[in-house]
């Protein structure tokens, strides 16, 4: 069976890093950045992409609504 | 990574932010319950197709501001009296969708009266509520919702209800009146529970455009800076020590 494969974008900037997402996922390919943003915010990343499937249960639960959830669609491989 | 700018193009796109939701920085602390109900809403109001005729009434606290957040028609309303003002929308204009959106000072402490006399009446109006047992705008006072036990700035050694009263379970109060039509308390924390909690949003915006009555919403939710613990932790710990106490579920759905 053909993996689902998916990825996120999260807007750097307007993360305040709460890391609700980290425990939403259930992938865990989510984790805070060592790196801050301009308020001082650790913000979430992908940190092991090649195990998103683009579920979007990050994005459900974060209270800031700085995560986009892109799924590719089942592809037959030739 | 040349793999994930693959997979992010426009065609892959599964979830974005709702368009009712404006680009302004929510003003709320880190994991604040109060943004994923603002969205919640949101994303309930784009389904519907609603935006344009869609008033909400919002409260005195944290939430003051969801009128930078939300974008749709709002009026203010002073401190606990978002279901009076809603009362007047909802009279006057009868074809817009009226929603009042309050915390626990605000619907359970002073807007009491109000709360219960406009379920009471069944205006047709949809009340959220969040309830998070504190004070936190003010710097995390007690609150009438607030558990026996539990600390506060003003009650560091806990709650004690010989001295200050039990918690106030307000939606079983407001389950009683024969106003409302759509009684239900909900939670924010997990996946599973913010699509339980959309459902419920969603019917009581239904139920307030077939003109209804009442639905109430109750959003058992957290205060992380109020209860000086982290984001996660205040999830665990509200289904730790709230969730007992503030059951979830329907309590009357007619």
């Amino acid at each position: 069976m053909a993996k689902v494969k998916g990825a996120i974008k999260v807007d750097d900037e307007k993360c305040k890093g709460c890391s609700l997402c980290v425990v939403a996922c259930p992938q865990k390919v989510i984790s805070l950045a060592k790196e801050v943003n301009g308020k001082g915010y650790n913000y979430a990343y992908m940190a092991n992409p090649d195990e998103c499937t683009g579920c979007t249960n990050c994005a459900m639960v974060c209270p800031d609504s700085v995560i986009t959830v892109y799924r590719l669609k089942s592809q037959v491989e030739a | 990574m040349a793999e994930i700018n693959e997979i992010i193009k426009p065609e892959n796109l599964v979830y974005a932010k709702s368009k009712v939701l404006t680009d302004n920085v929510m003003s709320y602390c880190p994991g604040c319950t109060h943004g994923v109900v603002h969205k919640l809403i949101a994303e309930v109001i784009e389904e519907m197709d609603i935006q344009e005729k869609t008033i909400g009434v919002c409260p005195v606290g944290c939430s003051v501001l969801a009128y930078n957040f939300l974008d749709i028609d709002w009026q203010q309303a002073a401190h606990g009296r978002a279901p009076a003002v809603a009362t007047a929308v909802a009279r006057l204009k009868p074809e817009k969708i009226v929603f009042a959106y309050q915390g626990d000072g605000d619907l359970a402490s002073i807007g009491t009266a109000e709360i219960i006399h406009a379920c009471n009446r069944g205006e047709n109006m949809v009340v959220i509520f969040i309830n998070n047992g504190i004070y936190g705008m003010t710097g995390g006072q007690m609150a009438p919702t607030t558990l026996e036990g539990m600390p506060t700035s003003t009650s560091p050694y806990g709650r004690d209800i010989k001295m200050t009263g039990h918690p106030l379970r307000i939606t079983e109060l407001i389950a009683q009146l024969p106003g409302t039509n759509f009684v239900t308390r909900q939670a924010a924390h997990t996946p599973a529970s913010v699509r339980k909690c959309k459902k419920a949003i969603r019917k009581a915006f239904d139920n307030v455009a077939a003109k209804k009555g009442t639905s109430f919403i109750e959003v058992v939710s957290t205060c992380s800076s109020g209860w000086k613990l982290s984001p996660v932790k205040s999830n665990e710990w509200m289904v730790e020590h709230m969730f007992p106490f503030y059951k979830l579920g329907d309590l009357k759905d007619e």
